[in-house]
């Protein structure tokens, strides 16, 4: 029976070529996992030791300051960051959808920094918004000596910096989504609105916004595992300063794995990260799945 | 993604030139200065000698143009003790790039295939499972994986950092290849069976040819994505391999002394190129790679 071998050096093959993804997960997702957390249970601190202490690590890690800045600051920059974001990439979409002209070139202009990296985007804040040199001192020249504009160098305002640079890079990816999500909509809305006289913001506000909730919601995850991942642009942008007013937590991790030498609060920070990413992540895709199952049904 | 297909604007007709309409040019003109300001600010800056950058008009432009920064930055800014340019990032990028790219999209697509038209037991909890973990920030991976690549012999090698954004482009690459090949017709997957072939013949000679769309949406997004990586390559690179990102926040933030900002933004823009490139070139189908990473499921 040739054949029925033929099938099943077919069906050998597939699994053979699922196996480097099924390792990879094990091996990588699952294991390092693991193997993170059971660090973050033992006293380790320069090398890993297998002594387990429960949870004293995450005590000291809500004990210790930096990393209450960090937790703090990646509250304040993520609710800002997602709303304006949000908001300023929904109004774009919006004003685009207005047949205006050149929409192309105005959708490339709102999506290009959004391909560049996050160094790339620290940096050029760094230099647009250093007091010295940047805008307050255009500002100055332009007669108002007394302007003040140095967020940057301030530690009660430089997490608003990172705000801003973060802002620029990710509106366009917002617009673009809710873009997508707005030519989606069926036209005749708007036909039955004029009949029935209702100004359009009201549409906007009252129909368009709820039938955008995915859009929203895929934007918004999206933008949230960016917030919890961030560290690229502090690192770039300030160096986490000044003093230790920019730090976040995957900041924080970095540091204490690789120049501070702290094993077991540097896992304990980590799996705190993954805590966070869960609670996000979870009930999204939950809903998901019970959006597709509904639509299947 | 096919609501990315619909290309008219949906948004209410306008009649004619209204205060509001007007208001929304206004609204979009002033947001895309915002949004331009940095990349020309990048550019003028780059192109002026230090004594002009000291006056500080940073919006105006260069009185006595020069390329020297350029010069500067590509062969002889420095980082630490080594004064090089920042031409060896830009060739360790180009080497851990190609071949990420390639084995990335090779093992993602496979993935995708095995996934969508082989019955392989578990095959549904293996594609779960990956899109659960893509949201698992860095963090919790990095230090299990250092320890494996030392035990292996290769951290701090190109093969390291090849194998890393292998390992972390599997779970989009999957997905993209996964959901593209599902919406195919599952006749052209039956009629490649009757006539005989196996696993490997039609994924190569039917499959693939296929995929065409998504092979370039891949390419884009795995392009820009690793370029534009930071922390992978920091960590896992090694010291003669640092990619280009890298090395462009050392020149920027580690330098002594007065720091030439003509220099620094002429290395950032160099940088940037790459992905800048793969923007302006792809148009729509950079927005479709987004969109096909971003929703999941």
């Amino acid at each position: 029976m040739p054949l029925v071998r033929h099938r099943t050096a077919s069906r050998l093959a597939a699994g053979l070529a699922l196996s480097p993804a099924l390792l990879v997960l094990v091996v990588v997702y699952l294991g390092c996992t693991a193997w993170t957390v059971w660090i973050s249970l033992t006293s380790s601190r320069m090398l890993p030791n297998s002594t387990f202490v429960g949870l004293r690590q995450y005590a000291s890690l809500m004990g210790n300051e930096r990393w209450q800045v960090s937790v703090a600051n990646l509250a304040v920059f993520g609710s800002l960051f997602l709303i304006a974001s949000l908001a300023l990439g929904f109004l774009l979409a919006v004003a685009i959808d207005q047949r205006v002209r050149a929409e192309n070139t105005l959708r490339s202009i709102f999506l290009y920094p959004y391909s560049m990296s996050f160094i790339v985007t620290g940096l050029v804040w760094q230099w647009l918004l250093n007091p010295g040199f940047g805008i307050e001192k255009m500002v100055r020249d332009l007669g108002f000596p007394s302007f003040r504009f140095d967020w940057i160098v301030r530690q009660d305002m430089v997490i608003y910096t990172l705000v801003f640079a973060a802002v620029w890079h990710a509106a366009g990816l917002v617009m673009a989504i809710m873009l997508a999500g707005l030519r989606g909509i069926d036209e005749d809305i708007w036909k039955a609105a004029r009949i029935d006289g209702l100004p359009p913001w009201r549409v906007y506000l009252s129909i368009v916004i709820p039938m955008l909730g995915a859009s929203f919601a895929t934007a918004a995850v999206l933008l949230a595992t960016s917030v919890v991942r961030l560290y690229d642009l502090s690192v770039a942008m300030t160096n986490g300063g000044p003093g230790v007013a920019s730090e976040v937590p995957a900041k924080f991790v970095m540091d204490h794995l690789f120049e501070r030498g702290n094993l077991g609060l540097a896992t304990a920070a980590a799996t705190s990260m993954l805590i966070t990413v869960a609670a996000v992540v979870a009930p999204w895709l939950v809903w998901q799945s019970r959006r597709t199952r509904r639509a299947q049904a | 993604m096919s609501a990315l297909a619909v290309t008219q604007p949906a948004g209410m007709r306008p009649r004619r030139l209204t205060p509001a309409r007007i208001g929304v040019y206004a609204f979009l003109t002033v947001t895309a200065l915002f949004f331009l300001t940095p990349l020309y600010v990048m550019l003028v800056t780059s192109l002026k000698p230090m004594e002009e950058i000291r006056l500080g008009a940073i919006l105006a432009l260069p009185r006595a143009p020069t390329l020297e920064p350029w010069i500067k930055a590509w062969s002889a800014a420095c980082t630490g003790l080594r004064c090089d340019g920042i031409s060896v990032g830009f060739a360790n990028s180009v080497k851990i790039l190609l071949p990420s790219v390639a084995a990335s999209i090779a093992v993602g697509s496979l993935t995708g295939y095995a996934l969508s038209f082989w019955r392989v037991c578990g095959a549904g909890l293996l594609f779960g499972a990956l899109m659960i973990v893509a949201f698992v920030p860095y963090q919790i991976f990095i230090y299990p994986l250092v320890r494996v690549f030392a035990f292996a012999g290769i951290n701090n090698s190109i093969l390291g950092i090849v194998l890393i954004h292998t390992i972390f482009g599997l779970p989009t690459m999957t997905l993209l290849f996964r959901n593209y090949f599902a919406s195919l017709p599952q006749e052209l997957f039956k009629a490649a069976r009757v006539d005989g072939a196996g696993f490997f013949r039609i994924f190569w000679s039917v499959m693939l040819p296929m995929a065409t769309p998504m092979l370039i949406v891949a390419v884009i997004l795995q392009v820009t994505g690793i370029w534009n990586d930071f922390i992978l390559g920091l960590i896992f690179a090694g010291r003669e391999n640092l990619p280009m990102t890298v090395q462009l926040n050392n020149i920027v933030n580690s330098t002594q002394g007065e720091r030439a900002y003509n220099v620094d933004m002429a290395a950032t823009l160099l940088t940037a190129l790459v992905p800048l490139a793969v923007y302006f070139a792809s148009g729509r189908w950079f927005v479709r790679g987004i969109a096909a990473g971003a929703v999941k499921g």
